[in-house]
């Protein structure tokens, strides 16, 4: 089993090194700042953090009126609030009024995993994807984070920044170069293409270890970016591999599984399977032990990968 | 605060007049618009872009400029006549109202429209979103990335906005009004159209408000109460809340919408429906009949 690495850990570093690189960047928080560990900004830039209280609507607000005078909000609450209570504030001045905010969606997928369905946000690719203007990012490791956030907040718009809540899996070693916007192939294969972000990664990348035991090669395609979507890579996957599966820490509606079945589906139908939470709410648990109770579990990868092979050669 | 003569009171109240005749227009024309909230905000717009605001139309993101957050954006009409007769697009594009390819779209839009500082329909935002700008003119200096130099200074430029009072139902109103007050955002103005109607009825019937100063107050609020169609009021009211220092400052403009119709006023039928013909020409005839009194 790889090391695990606190991704909240990541993120507060990665944050302060942020805040010393670029004095645009100021920190807002809904008052969560210590379960999402942007207080470790603020603990050294003070002046650049503000707490608006448990007021999410507000957080986004307040971001939008710094991010139209020139600065580079980071509004910080759990993934779900952005999606669900300030979704109008969204909407309306970050994507119809272009306004250059990063939202950092704490929390995200079932990684609060003890605090409930409440605390869950699997709907929120979802939402965020069907805003125009709007970017989703979705790092899979502490390493990932870090590389990818300094360049979500030199991104010329809004960024949705999903984040894991958990110790989770160190995947990558420094040469690991993501760009925003770039699928990244992680594994050859060409019989079927696993596509994959966030947490589920590392899950992929087991599950095609699983698949190369039975003669199945299954290339793995990190698609940490989900909008805009890599749509060259997934038409090479359905070229070169012609069986897709999508795998993702979200509802099977609408996210990594819905993008990929829209840009396969208009330009070379393949057959797909989506692997994540099937259309209901979880429960209160263990986070790993969820993720294999609600079907996202390795093996829930490679049945899935299975049948897709089975469908292709139908 | 200033004194303001009763030529500049005279002339701000005609230009307001003279603004309701050319918002009746806009709307009869595009036959679409909302009249009764942009005809009681006549003189409050008039005041703060041919007197009060700090602006150059040439120059719509001057980084010293004013900020004027229009958050009851459906009474855009208003909005649009002031913007053109001050210098910001040509008069003649008002005819574009609500139609395709105008910059007017139905309610504001900052990115189509230069001089627009916030996107408005939905209501609730002004505060919110002003109390971030003041934030950032606290912070920072006029150049761009200064806040954190040591020869930084604070912008001179304020916020202003103007909220409706069906608006304030909003929750997000009262979040922003904390906030504003926890960072002693004495640089934001706020301006309630304070003309007692919405949508669907009284304001006092739909969602009481009162005790409204007391509300204000106890959110740390500077509190002024004013006739909102009173020129010398607003203005001496405006000069005030720019005093005030340590706090944000609301101004509740006590209006009438629909204001100088008579069938109009205090109808909340008008929020938002467009004059036929007939109703159109007695509007007319009211409104310029009432212009005369301020031009002699």
């Amino acid at each position: 089993m790889a090391e695990l690495v606190s991704m909240r850990k990541a993120y507060g570093q990665a944050l302060v090194e942020l805040g010393k690189a670029n004095p645009d960047v100021v920190v807002l928080s809904a008052d969560v700042s210590n379960s999402d560990h942007s207080y470790m900004f603020e603990e050294v830039f003070p002046d650049r953090f503000f707490n608006v209280g448990i007021a999410e609507q507000c957080l986004v607000d307040v971001a939008v009126g710094l991010a139209y005078s020139g600065l580079i909000p980071l509004a910080n609450t759990f993934a779900f609030l952005f999606a669900t209570r300030a979704v109008e504030m969204v909407r309306t001045h970050i994507c119809y009024g272009q306004a250059n905010v990063k939202l950092m969606g704490a929390y995200a997928g079932l990684s609060d995993s003890f605090d409930g369905p409440t605390h869950h946000s699997v709907t929120d690719v979802a939402i965020m994807r069907s805003l125009p203007h709007m970017t989703v990012v979705i790092p899979s490791d502490p390493l990932g984070l870090a590389k990818l956030l300094p360049q979500a907040v030199e991104w010329p718009g809004p960024v949705f920044f999903r984040l894991n809540r958990n110790e989770v899996p160190v995947l990558f070693d420094d040469s690991y170069d993501p760009k925003i916007g770039e699928a990244i192939t992680l594994r050859p294969g060409d019989e079927v293409t696993l596509i994959c972000a966030g947490l589920m990664v590392s899950r992929c990348l087991d599950a095609a270890e699983v698949l190369a035991g039975e003669g199945i090669g299954a290339r793995v395609l990190e698609m940490h970016t989900v909008k805009p979507l890599d749509v060259d890579s997934v038409l090479q996957a359905a070229r070169e591999t012609g069986a897709l599966v999508t795998v993702e820490e979200h509802s099977i509606i609408g996210g990594l599984g819905g993008a990929v079945a829209e840009a396969a589906s208009e330009a070379h139908p393949v057959p797909i399977k989506r692997v994540g939470l099937a259309d209901k709410f979880a429960e209160t648990g263990p986070y790993f032990e969820m993720l294999d109770r609600y079907g996202m579990s390795v093996e829930d990868i490679a049945a899935a990968a299975r049948q897709a092979l089975a469908a292709k050669k139908g | 605060m200033h004194y303001h003569s009763e030529e500049l009171v005279r002339e701000l109240s005609a230009q307001a007049q003279a603004f309701r005749i050319q918002v009746l227009e806009m709307v009869y024309n595009a036959q679409t618009g909302h009249l009764g909230g942009a005809l009681s905000i006549a003189e409050v717009l008039a005041s703060l872009f041919f007197h009060h605001l700090r602006l150059d139309p040439a120059r719509p993101d001057w980084p010293d400029r004013d900020r004027l957050l229009f958050s009851k954006g459906h009474a855009c009409a208003m909005l649009y006549t002031a913007m053109a007769h001050r210098g910001f697009f040509p008069v003649e594009e008002l005819r574009t109202f609500r139609q395709l390819d105008s910059r007017l779209q139905g309610h504001p839009d900052r990115v189509k429209l230069p001089g627009i500082e916030i996107c408005a329909g939905p209501l609730g935002h002004g505060i919110a979103v002003g109390a971030g700008m003041a934030l950032a003119l606290k912070m920072r200096g006029t150049k761009p990335s200064s806040f954190s130099a040591p020869s930084g200074r604070a912008s001179p430029a304020r916020v202003y906005t103007i909220l409706g009072d069906g608006e304030i139902n909003a929750g997000v109103i009262w979040e922003g009004a904390m906030t504003a007050a926890k960072y002693h955002l004495g640089n934001l103005t706020a301006i309630l159209d304070y003309n007692g109607t919405q949508q669907t009825g009284a304001t006092a019937d739909v969602m009481p408000t009162e005790p409204i100063a007391d509300k204000w107050h106890a959110f740390g609020w500077h509190v002024q109460e004013i006739h909102g169609h009173n020129i010398g009021q607003i203005l001496d009211a405006l000069d005030r809340a720019d005093e005030v220092h340590a706090r944000p400052s609301i101004i509740i403009a006590r209006t009438t919408k629909g204001k100088g119709v008579s069938f109009m006023e205090y109808d909340h039928n008008w929020h938002g429906m467009p004059p036929n013909e007939d109703q159109y020409e007695q509007a007319l005839a009211e409104l310029q009949e009432e212009l005369k009194q301020w031009q002699n």
